[in-house]
């Protein structure tokens, strides 16, 4: 059972807190846009096994969502951050490289 | 004979008799018995029938892993199949009763399978059952179900009168197991300063040590156990549990223990399980090791034992298991039972040791006393039926052929020792093959690691295949030491390994034996595999061990294979030619052995099973013999039944008190979201298919709410409050689900938006007055102006009734002149109360959800959950007046333009009236012409929502068909529950009631 930081409100919340939110980052496509584009917004989705970005909400907590990096294969969580950005940060993506060098993630390495 | 020595029994208070029953048969044991050991002092040492062939069975071990000693214990509301009678302690009165026999234990019926056991190999359920199809059904699975499981489920109507619990528990080191190496494992963390957890699964501390013997720290095991206990109980930091299982280990160093507090004394207080949840930092597994048992032909007839368990009964119990005990072995272990038992008074005939050289000092010592060892040689084969009375002796090497036959009532058994290695691997720790000692052990550099990527489980002792008492104990204190961050120096106890001949993998007995022995020579005891079974798997080409497990049901039953796995897989790994390693183990997955479903669910049962949510006039409707439903969390009035009066009649008077003059309904339960802000009319535009950004302060709008894959997802009434402020009505169920909805789109989607979201649904109390003299009512309770002129359908106001605080809605679900009213949630029940009064007049009527339903239906008004079900559009409703065309996005538009969604074939909502009026039954289909590709009716739509009307004095429904708004009038044939009787049914205007509106626009 997992533990991640709430960024928000700092706690270390047990996975009993935590709403999962499946994959981070996924850009919406509404009217307008193409059924490919459509369909791999609505169902396309990585399914790695090590680096993955995903959406949590603190539900039981403080309410808010947020995101994490996580090793799906071995939990390892390389970092919790803010649902308000549409990329990881920098810094995060610097201390996965150097984690698992050669990883690869959507458009992320 | 099975009996109770003179004198001996480390763990027995002979002075203290303990009386209990098996099978109804009044018994004595000595206090510090198990079940098991008391037991067999009274020579009971058949104690069960296997699962598939019924094969007589008596107890192989003395611990968690016994796979045949499954017995039922208590009766009526205490009473629990498939306890193991190892991990039994006894008390007075206990009562236990065999399984899986009938009509009792001696004389079996079930046994015939036994004959037919050529028939019944590996696969056989797959085999055997599959054709001719329609004897499934009507054969097979009837039987299949009268044989299926162990022991007695408990009564229905049994209720469990003891209480449960669950702990939580954080500390820096949980150390599982009791036995030197975890002590020594606690101890080191201890002084390290660690906050530590000690837990062992019986009632004793010590392990094998205490049995074996040794010199620890120049005292006796047993000494030094109870030194370093005393040592632990010192340490503010150290806590110690006895009864207290390490069951699994989860991500995160999350670790399950389950507690027995007091099954041991079941008249004591408080509860009898506990479920602890612990939260380490690091996790030490000082699980010990399993003896194995040996592959030959009868290894299963009541009387062979693991040699370990037949020093156990002798050294801990006093209890011999047998008078003459023939010790079979690979190695050298089992020579210190030969060795126990001889100096016990005990005769051992032969010690068979399946090496040519035999052993080392053991055997030395075994021969001093006079043992006769024979190298090199096997048993053939065991003698007995309910027990044994003999064995005969061949050549390791050999096919078999008779040397000797030697008479005996106990069979000690040795294959050698397998780490347990479980709860290492629960969580991905991997293993390594040591073929020196034909063993897995973990291998720490692939442990299983935690969140910061670092191992958080360390494994010491037997369980990391050491075996020798010096080797323990240092490989104990280094892992004590090393997770509590420890830069002492090592200062493990001292001790001495003994010093033993290698052992030799013997996964055989004799190695070339024949297809008759093979068939009976079992691995899996419980649910009867044997080693030809696992050879036939391989011949028909099973090669993965996950494969094979399940074809063959090897350590698939509930000892969960702790004897049968490495015996199994080895037999395996040679049918197909493999080293053991390539073949690997399967997947050891939690709990280490089976615990209660009362500790599971802990205090979650009856009234605290889950919370409910009452409303302000929850205790009105309580005195006033509602019959309440679950909608959600809430438990609402589905109607109010007078005295004598049925359901069905009280829905109907409700109904028609309502529609001829006055009722009230508790509306406190739906939905209300407060959405505030400069952005709140585009974030709502984006949330509800039509337009909420045009609505008018004090104005009402009906709106629907899809998901992003277009489905239909909630409706209610949103009123504009003011410029920058929305209240949202939603479902009852859908309040806390919406607000979660507009949360995450809030947060992750437009969070630059100016929008603040608040679920209000439990600050207000809200009452729906409804009928032809709601407004009469109203104007009786006096205050603000309800006049149609002063608040017109569909607009809202604030003001006072009757001295309250109340916002008015003139809203209608009923199709009635209504009025819903909210008041603050603390003036909720007197509000009610002067509304009750003042429509005494009026014969005013409180109605549950089941009059709201048929009057929402004979309007025709869809009802979330009855109508959509996940997979229906709005436009599947009807609803196209309800989505927005000038809209260039909301949530759900882009989904409902694929092909499938604009698709006209799609089924659409109608009403439907059955020709003979009758009631259509809910949910049932309309049959199509033809036959599908699985040879089942075609269909053409089905009912979504069916009631008797009593304003229209017959059965109405509304459903979705087929072309449906096109087919007005023509009549459709609908399948009843029976699946044989046609009905008809009209397809109509799915408003059945005013489709004017006369009635609430008044
Ligand atoms: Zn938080």
């Amino acid at each position: 059972m997992l533990i991640l930081q709430c960024p928000y409100c700092g706690v270390m919340a047990d996975e009993t807190e935590l709403h999962a939110g499946g994959e981070a980052h996924i850009k919406r496509f509404g009217p307008g846009s193409s059924d490919e584009e459509f369909e791999g917004y609505m169902f396309g989705r990585e399914n790695p096994k090590g680096v993955h970005f995903e959406r949590w909400r603190h539900v039981n907590g403080c309410g808010k969502w947020f995101h994490a990096a996580r090793d799906t294969n071995t939990m390892e969580v390389f970092g919790t951050y803010t649902a308000q950005t549409s990329t990881p940060p920098e810094d995060l993506l610097a201390q996965i490289r150097d984690k698992r060098p050669g990883f690869k993630w959507r458009e992320f390495s | 004979m099975s009996t109770r020595l003179a004198s001996g029994g480390r763990l027995t208070n002979r002075s203290k008799q303990i009386e209990f029953s098996f099978d109804g048969k009044r018994l004595t044991g000595f206090e510090g018995d198990t079940l098991a050991s008391a037991l067999l002092a009274n020579d009971q040492m058949m104690l069960g029938r296997s699962f598939k062939y019924h094969r007589p069975r008596g107890l192989v071990a003395s611990g968690s892993e016994e796979p045949n000693a499954l017995v039922n214990l208590g009766k009526g509301d205490t009473h629990e199949p498939n306890q193991r009678a190892t991990t039994t302690e006894l008390f007075s009165g206990l009562e236990a009763t065999s399984q899986n026999h009938w009509p009792n234990l001696d004389m079996d019926i079930g046994a015939v399978n036994g004959l037919f056991s050529r028939f019944l190999t590996a696969g056989f359920y797959y085999k055997m059952f599959i054709h001719p199809r329609p004897f499934w059904k009507h054969i097979y699975e009837p039987f299949i179900r009268q044989s299926a499981g162990l022991g007695k489920a408990p009564k229905a109507e049994a209720r469990d009168p003891d209480t449960y619990e669950h702990f939580y528990a954080y500390v820096d080191v949980l150390v599982i197991g009791g036995g030197v190496a975890g002590l020594q494992a606690a101890k080191a963390a201890g002084e390290a300063g660690a906050k530590v957890l000690l837990v062992e699964q019986t009632a004793h501390w010590g392990g094998r040590a205490v049995v074996d013997g040794g010199t620890i720290d120049g005292m006796e095991a047993e000494e030094w156990v109870k030194t370093t206990l005393e040592a632990l109980g010192k340490m503010d930091n150290v806590q110690v549990r006895s009864r207290t299982m390490g069951a699994g280990v989860y991500d995160h160093g999350y670790i399950l223990c389950y507690e027995r507090v007091r099954d041991h004394a079941p008249l004591a207080g408080g509860p009898r399980h506990r479920m602890w949840k612990v939260r380490a930092k690091q996790t030490v597994t000082a699980t010990g090791a399993i003896e194995r048992p040996l592959s030959f032909a009868g290894n299963d007839i009541p009387g062979v034992m693991l040699a370990s368990a037949v020093r156990d009964y002798v050294v801990n119990y006093g209890v011999s298991v047998g008078d003459r005990t023939v010790v079979v072995t690979n190695n050298d272990d089992a020579y210190r039972t030969a060795i126990a038992l001889k100096k016990a008074g005990m005769d051992v005939p032969v010690i068979v040791d399946a090496r040519q050289m035999g052993g080392g000092a053991l055997m030395d010592e075994a021969k001093a006393l006079g043992i006769r060892v024979e190298t090199g040689r096997g048993i053939a084969k065991v003698k007995g039926g309910k027990r044994v009375t003999g064995v005969t002796i061949c050549n390791q090497q050999g096919e078999g052929a008779m040397i000797e036959e030697i008479a005996c009532d106990c069979v000690a058994m040795s294959g050698g020792w397998s780490p347990v290695v479980h709860l290492w691997s629960h969580c991905g720790g991997k293993l390594n093959w040591d073929d020196a000692q034909a063993m897995f052990r973990p291998d720490h550099d692939r442990a299983p690691t935690s969140h910061d990527g670092k191992p958080f489980v360390t494994v010491a002792g037997s369980a990391n295949g050491y075996l020798g008492l010096k080797d323990v104990l240092e490989d104990a204190d280094t892992a004590g030491k090393s997770v509590s961050g420890s830069s002492a120096m090592t200062d493990a106890p001292k001790a001495e390994n003994a010093e033993e001949k290698p052992l030799e993998p013997v996964w055989l007995m004799p190695q070339g034996a024949s297809y008759d022995l093979r068939m009976k020579a079992w691995l899996d005891y419980q649910n009867d595999v044997k080693v030809s079974d696992v050879q036939l798997a391989a011949r028909e080409g099973y090669e993965s061990v996950e494969h094979t497990k399940r074809y063959t049901t090897l350590g698939m039953a509930t000892d969960q294979g702790k004897l049968s796995n490495i015996n199994g897989l080895a037999t395996l790994s040679n049918a197909l030619n493999e080293a053991i390693p390539q073949v690997g183990t399967t997947t050891f997955r939690p709990p280490y052995t089976p615990f209660s479903m009362g500790a599971i669910a802990g205090e979650a049962r009856g009234d605290i099973f889950q919370p409910i949510r009452k409303t302000p006039m929850h205790q009105w409707h309580m005195d006033n013999g509602a019959e309440f439903e679950p909608v959600g969390h809430w438990r609402r009035p589905y109607c109010f039944p007078k005295a004598g009066e049925s359901k069905h009649d009280a829905v109907m008077r409700e109904v028609r008190a309502t529609r001829d003059s006055l009722g009230l309904l508790d509306a406190s339960t739906l939905g209300k979201i407060i959405v505030k802000g400069s952005d709140a009319g585009k974030f709502l535009d984006m949330l509800y298919t039509n337009m909420m950004s045009t609505l008018k302060p004090g104005k009402c709008r009906y709106g629907l709410m899809c998901n992003e894959n277009g489905f239909l997802s909630d409706d209610g009434v949103v009123a504009r409050i003011d410029e920058d402020t929305f209240l949202c009505h939603t479902t009852t169920g859908g309040a806390d689900r919406i607000h979660a909805h507009m949360e995450e789109w809030l947060q992750t989607e437009w969070w630059d938006w100016k929008v603040y979201t608040a679920n209000v649904t439990e600050q207000y109390a809200q009452v729906a007055v409804v009928g032809p003299n709601a407004r009469k009512v109203l104007e009786k309770l006096g205050g603000m102006d309800v006049s149609k002129e002063a608040i017109a359908f569909m607009e809202w106001k604030d003001g006072t009734l009757g001295g309250y605080n109340a916002r008015v809605y003139r809203i209608s679900f009923s199709g009635e002149l209504s009025y819903e009213i909210a008041v603050p949630a603390n003036q909720g029940r007197d509000f009610w109360d002067a509304l009750l009064e003042a429509g005494a007049e009026f014969n005013v009527t409180p109605y549950g959800t089941e009059a709201l339903h048929i009057m929402r239906a004979e309007k025709g008004f869809i009802m979330i959950g009855d109508e959509t079900d996940g997979t229906i559009i709005p436009q599947d409703l009807g609803l196209h007046w309800a989505i927005s065309k000038k809209k260039e996005d909301y949530l759900g538009k882009r989904a409902q333009e694929r092909l499938h969604m604009a698709d006209p074939n799609r089924w659409q909502l109608v009403g439907l009236e059955t020709l003979d009026g009758s009631v259509l039954p809910d949910g049932a289909y309309a049959v199509g012409e033809g036959y599908n590709a699985n040879k089942q009716r075609n269909t053409q739509g089905r009912v979504t929502s069916t009631y008797y009307s009593p304003t229209l004095n017959k059965g109405i429904a509304m459903g979705i068909v087929h072309n449906g708004p096109n087919r007005m009038g023509e009549d459709i044939p609908f399948m009843a529950v029976d699946g044989e009787t046609i009905i008809r049914a009209k397809i109509v205007n799915p408003v059945f009631f005013d489709p004017e509106g006369a009635k609430q626009n008044v």
